[in-house]
């Protein structure tokens, strides 16, 4: 169908698809492969501690880390699909808005939101399980909001209203037709929410308290503070099985349903009605429950001796002591890092998206999840060990911070342009090659401006994962080029009001610079007319 | 779509154009300090470095005292850096088992006073700093309450729910705080333990958790524990950054039971720059650094003679004779210690 | 013009082509009729070359064009349900077969198509905003704009109702007079296949069962299932052989030879079934104004010029 000879497009399938797998090759295998090895291999022999693996506290430890990963991701999922029909399938005023504002909790860093949540959460919930499930709802929302909100966009209306006719209030139309369609994009949100509620350390450690231990955590000290790389690596090894089933499963759940095949999507409306109310009430709860422990920050980072000020901000231009640069440097570091990290996401994860859309290349969407899966503890020194020598002496250099932040957000892209690629119906591309437009044109003209919203959402998320991202960075970051999060993590160290109070601004600009480019991001993408 | 693609190439360029500007040292002419997240040099102290010996200081620092040390043990002898800096008493033994250092006895070791002399060649003392229990002066000032004064007190049921230690597990404070109980009460350590679980000691992960979270003394903190295990710099730094002028600090360090760690530094192995590295150790120890060390990472200078700021000299303490325990005992007993402290306080 | 040699196309065991082999003329428009499941659209998206036979050739204009790929055979394919593009408008939409024109010439073709089609004026509308009738005009407008030398439509009046259907349908078939095309038109529709092929090919089952004009085919269906799927359902045994009776050929009068069980008028004509007393059932067509209702007796009378031998024995 495209191509001259089926040699040549098998050629050029493999050189696409090689793409990701080598970036995958090259900074995820061989560091994971080199830390196992050290930890495991001596004298040339593999040595694994099972006794580790069978010991009373790693179960415990496991079993935690399974159901609270479970219960999270049922509870984002359960908390942010009103909020995604709302963004998703109706327009108004401030719509755009809402949807940037929903990547704040994203990218704040754990330690901020963690100190929010303990200034409003109920003396009663803390160092509960609780505290750390309805955090973990607060980071993940957004995984919810762009990855099912996208797909959302383009599935059909017309099977919802011929459930309609046939007597289904709206209720069930939602439950019995809307969410089975649903399920592909379901199922990826779910896998993402799912991994990093698995592999959550800041919230666990902070909120929970050291009642709660789940096998990150366990990972984190085991390699990073107390240095026994045995059980470490072991441990590691336990959570990328788990890890690896639960993306097998979630694979699974996608591939049954084939996914809203439509030539036509529905596009946005306004509110008609009742709908007025149900989608003011659905949008609003939800962003001052979102809103709740940023107002609480924002209320830090203004508080000055005598009342509330500007001073803390001012004060992110002039140099300080905790940091080798002016904080607003880091600012500009991260942004810069955050769009190279996403650059290299969409370069590497388009072309992972575009095989994972086919027909048998469900595989590798489910590959592109590992990195998230693996151990960030494990990974940095992976890092550490592999990247020494020429040609990939990059363990000093700054452009590990990009490629770690690129690794953690390249499955956002993938797992959002994919089942946006797969609902391209096979028959526009088939009336377009008919009237006699090459593959490529078919893919320029027809494909590429029916997944542009996916792209505009995927660049987003990639943006907000990288600017956010701390686990593997603080490994790899330099002191003369500090990131936000890093930034804010010195702040906190030390001691004195000047001190929080800068943390908390930086936390402030942080999130309002993400909504920013989150809302230029969105205008970019209606500006070039069609929209669904 | 083009237009936010224009966007990112032009980010692109310019990124690429300053890392590749940032990329420019490497071997001779620069110098590679690896150290933990508290490290901090004042900006001209720096360039005075760097103007000085021609050299340029790049700074890796991520991670607290252990991770620090547990980076170079795993690189050890194809090091990140040409000075490791941060190894204290409690991780002494394990970096010199590790093989991690050259031998280096810089010159200028001789201005360092005797209670701060170094136990082996392969490394030198920088700075000390000692972990002490602090209170928050306020809270018990409008409770009419006198603030605990001794270790032992802590244990009194009229402060019972106040405390909030770190996991020695899990932080640096956390661990010098058990083992300056182990050097107090080196066979009673446990029951002091044991009671401080009944009087609800709280314990948290790490000194941020604990101090900028639980404890009410910290400015803009939500806690409401009004002791906690921190520094005996701490209520300094919350004068200094107070952002208005202030009399008193709003908290205090008590003297008893605080435990004195030194700072040590040391040549990598394996250093890519050996000369810049000892060029590195001999700045450490001169005057001007020194000097910069209390205003920069809240620890004392080592050397002689050297003034402390006035902010110090009001509010924080320096106490006489804290407690101490060889680097050889604590490397021999700490896990164990550890261990059996967990046992008895969370479980 | 186009020749279809020995086409097969197999699904795992299955074959949805089996040894299919078709010759349409210049010029001519050939209907593909047959029941859901007979291979039509499989074998309208071999010619279009959106499906690669396993075995046989497709040759347009005598040349070989089985290894060609769909976007350079020069077909133009008209889907059922349209299939436009969302993301354009209808003029953009009939545009986008005419790359490398230039604007002005661009327009001036889409305004001329869009006439041809009777939707003048209609450039600038959105896709979304269009009727089943008038989308499915734009697809034809759009498969015409790039001047195919063959014209492919599958199903193209499904969709729509009565009047606009016969409309549409006398539009098409003087289009194709018009423009010379050589056209394939895919139905399951005998009526429709009827108003617009010169020559009819039944299909059943991957295989060709006729090709003939519509005049030869309800003269002499080939066999009994073709009988069947034309809608002569009167199969008998005649002095030991089957024969097929055309409904217009079984006159009823009252009598005593069987009763009228259903009656049905389909605009002029009358269709009515009769149980014969000898328990065989006929049916029979009218064009009468009066006529017998269920329940009457009637006599049955078989006019022999409507018998039709059927030349292979076919299980009914």
């Amino acid at each position: 169908m495209d191509g001259d000879r089926p040699a040549l497009r098998r050629t050029a399938r493999a050189a696409v698809a090689g793409v990701p797998l080598v970036f995958l090759a090259v900074f995820f295998v061989w560091p994971l492969a080199a830390i196992l090895e050290r930890s495991l291999v001596e004298d040339g022999r593999l040595d694994l501690p099972f006794d580790v693996l069978v010991a009373r506290e790693t179960l415990d430890v496991t079993w935690f880390t399974l159901w609270q990963a479970t219960a999270s991701t049922a509870l984002t999922l359960a908390a942010g699909l009103p909020l995604t029909w709302a963004l998703a399938r109706f327009s108004f005023p401030g719509r755009r808005l809402a949807e940037a504002l929903v990547l704040i909790p994203f990218v704040l860093p754990t330690i901020v939101v963690a100190t929010a949540f303990l200034a409003v959460l109920p003396d009663a919930l803390e160092g509960t399980v609780w505290a750390i499930l309805v955090a973990h709802v607060f980071f993940n929302v957004a995984v919810v909001v762009y990855l099912v909100g996208a797909f959302w966009g383009q599935l059909d209306g017309r099977v919802s209203d011929v459930a309609a006719t046939l007597g289904a209030d709206p209720a069930r139309r939602f439950l019995a037709v809307t969410v089975p369609l649903l399920q592909p994009a379901l199922a990826a949100a779910a896998a993402i929410v799912f991994l990093f509620s698995f592999t959550s350390f800041g919230v666990i450690v902070i909120l929970g308290g050291p009642g709660y231990a789940t096998l990150e955590a366990e990972i984190y000290n085991q390699a990073a503070r107390l240095f026994d790389l045995r059980t470490a690596a072991v441990l590691a090894l336990l959570q990328l099985a788990a890890v690896t089933a639960a993306v097998a499963v979630a694979g699974r759940l996608e591939r049954r349903l084939g996914g809203g095949r439509t030539a036509r999507s529905t596009p946005r409306r306004r509110p008609a009605g009742r709908e007025r109310v149900v989608v003011t009430l659905v949008v609003a709860v939800s962003l001052a429950l979102l809103a709740v422990p940023v107002a609480a920050l924002v209320e830090r980072s203004l508080s000055v001796p005598g009342g509330y000020g500007l001073d803390h901000f001012r004060a992110l231009a002039r140099e300080t002591p905790a940091l080798l640069v002016t904080p607003w440097h880091a600012v500009v570091n991260s942004f810069l890092f955050a769009g190279l990290a996403a650059a290299i996401a969409l370069a590497v994860g388009l072309p992972a998206a575009a095989v994972a859309a086919g027909r048998r290349g469900g595989w590798l969407g489910m590959l592109v999840l590992l990195p998230l899966g693996v151990s960030a503890a494990m990974l940095g020194f992976g890092y550490l060990l592999a990247f020494d020598e020429p040609p990939l002496d990059l363990r000093g250099s700054p452009w590990l911070v990009p490629l770690a932040q690129a690794l953690v957000a390249m499955p956002f892209v993938v797992r959002t342009v994919a089942p946006a690629l797969r609902a391209v119906d096979d028959r526009l591309r088939e009336a377009a090659a008919v009237l006699g437009a090459s593959p490529a044109r078919v893919r320029r003209e027809i494909v590429l401006p029916l997944v542009a919203p996916a792209l505009g959402a995927a660049a987003a998320i990639a943006f907000a994962v990288a600017l956010g991202e701390f686990g593997a960075t603080v490994f790899v970051a330099r002191a003369d080029w500090p990131t936000l999060p890093v930034a804010i993590f010195r702040f906190l160290g030390r001691p004195g009001a000047e001190n929080v109070g800068q943390a908390m601004a930086l936390a402030v600009t942080l999130a309002g610079l993400t909504v920013a480019v989150a809302l230029a991001a969105a205008r970019a993408r209606a500006g070039r007319g069609w929209r669904p | 779509m083009t237009r936010l693609a224009t966007v990112c190439c032009k980010v692109l360029a310019a990124l690429l154009a300053v890392a590749a500007a940032g990329c420019g040292g490497g071997g001779e002419t620069e110098v590679v300090l690896v150290t933990h997240d508290s490290f901090a040099v004042s900006k001209d102290v720096k360039a005075a470095f760097e103007q000085e010996t021609g050299l340029t200081l790049r700074i890796l620092q991520a991670g607290d005292a252990g991770e620090a040390l547990n980076r170079a043990l795993l690189t050890a002898g194809d090091p990140q850096g040409d000075v490791l800096f941060g190894v204290d008493d409690s991780l002494l033994s394990r970096a010199l088992d590790g093989d991690l250092f050259d031998e280096y006895r810089s010159p200028t070791l001789d201005a360092v006073e005797d209670a701060y002399a170094p136990p082996d060649d392969r490394v030198t003392p920088i700075d000390h700093g000692e972990v002490c229990v602090n209170i928050d002066r306020g809270w018990f000032a409008k409770r009419g309450l006198h603030p605990p004064r001794t270790l032992v007190e802590l244990t009194l049921p009229r402060y019972r729910g106040l405390l909030v230690v770190e996991n020695p597990a899990t932080s640096s404070p956390g661990l010098a705080f058990l083992l300056a109980t182990v050097a107090q009460y080196p066979d009673r350590w446990q029951g002091f333990w044991r009671k401080l679980r009944v009087n609800g000691v709280r314990v948290v992960d790490g000194w941020e958790e604990a101090y900028t979270q639980q404890f009410s003394g910290a400015a803009g903190s939500p806690g409401k524990r009004p002791i906690v295990v921190s520094y005996a710099t701490s209520p300094a730094a919350e004068v200094i950054f107070a952002g208005k002028p202030l009399e008193t600090s709003p908290t205090a360090a008590i003297e008893d039971g605080c435990f004195r760690q030194v700072e040590y530094a040391g040549v990598l192995r394996g250093a890519a720059n050996d000369e810049g590295a000892r060029k590195l150790i001999d700045f450490m120890l001169s005057e001007l650094f020194q000097a910069d060390v209390p205003g920069s990472m809240f620890v004392y200078p080592v050397r002689g003679g050297v003034p402390v700021p006035e902010a110090f000299e009001l509010h924080a303490i320096r106490p006489a004779d804290p407690l101490t325990l060889p680097p050889e005992e604590i490397e021999a007993g700490r896990d164990a210690w550890i261990d059996e402290w967990t046992a008895i306080v969370l479980r | 013009m186009i020749r279809v040699e020995a086409v097969r196309v197999a699904l795992g065991p299955r074959s949805i082509l089996a040894d299919l082999s078709l010759e349409v003329a210049a010029g001519e428009t050939l209907t593909l009729l047959g029941p859901s499941g007979s291979g039509k659209s499989t074998l309208l998206r071999v010619v279009a070359g959106l499906q690669q036979p396993t075995s046989g050739r497709v040759l347009l204009d005598g040349t070989d064009v089985t290894p060609v790929p769909a976007h350079r055979r020069g077909v133009g394919l008209v889907f059922q349900d349209a299939v436009l593009f969302p993301h354009r408008d209808v003029g953009r939409n009939v545009a986008f077969g005419l790359a490398g024109a230039g604007k002005e010439e661009v327009d001036r073709r889409v305004e001329a198509l869009l006439e041809l089609v009777g939707l003048t004026g209609f450039a600038r509308r959105a896709v979304g905003t269009l009727s089943g009738g008038e989308a499915q005009r734009v697809a034809l407008a759009r498969a015409l704009a790039p001047a195919p030398r063959v014209l492919l439509l599958d199903e193209p009046l499904g969709s729509l109702d009565g009047p606009l259907r016969d409309r549409l349908q006398d539009d098409l078939r003087d289009l194709f007079a018009r423009l010379g095309l050589t056209v394939v038109h895919v139905t399951h529709d005998v009526a429709e296949a009827f108003a617009l092929g010169r020559r009819v090919a039944v299909m059943r089952e991957g295989r060709i069962a006729q090709v003939a004009t519509p005049q030869e085919l309800w003269r002499h269906p080939a066999d009994a299932w073709v009988a069947g799927f034309l809608g002569m359902r009167n199969i008998v045994v005649h002095d030991g052989r089957r024969v097929v009776v055309r409904p217009e050929a079984v006159q009823l009068s009252p009598g005593e030879d069987g009763t009228v069980v259903t009656a049905e008028r389909r605009g002029p004509s009358v269709l009515i079934g009769v149980r014969c007393d000898d328990g065989r059932t006929l049916e029979s067509v009218t064009t009468a104004l009066e006529h017998p209702a269920p329940g009457d007796r009637v006599r049955v009378a078989i006019d022999p010029s409507g018998v039709i031998a059927l030349d292979t024995e076919e299980p009914a």
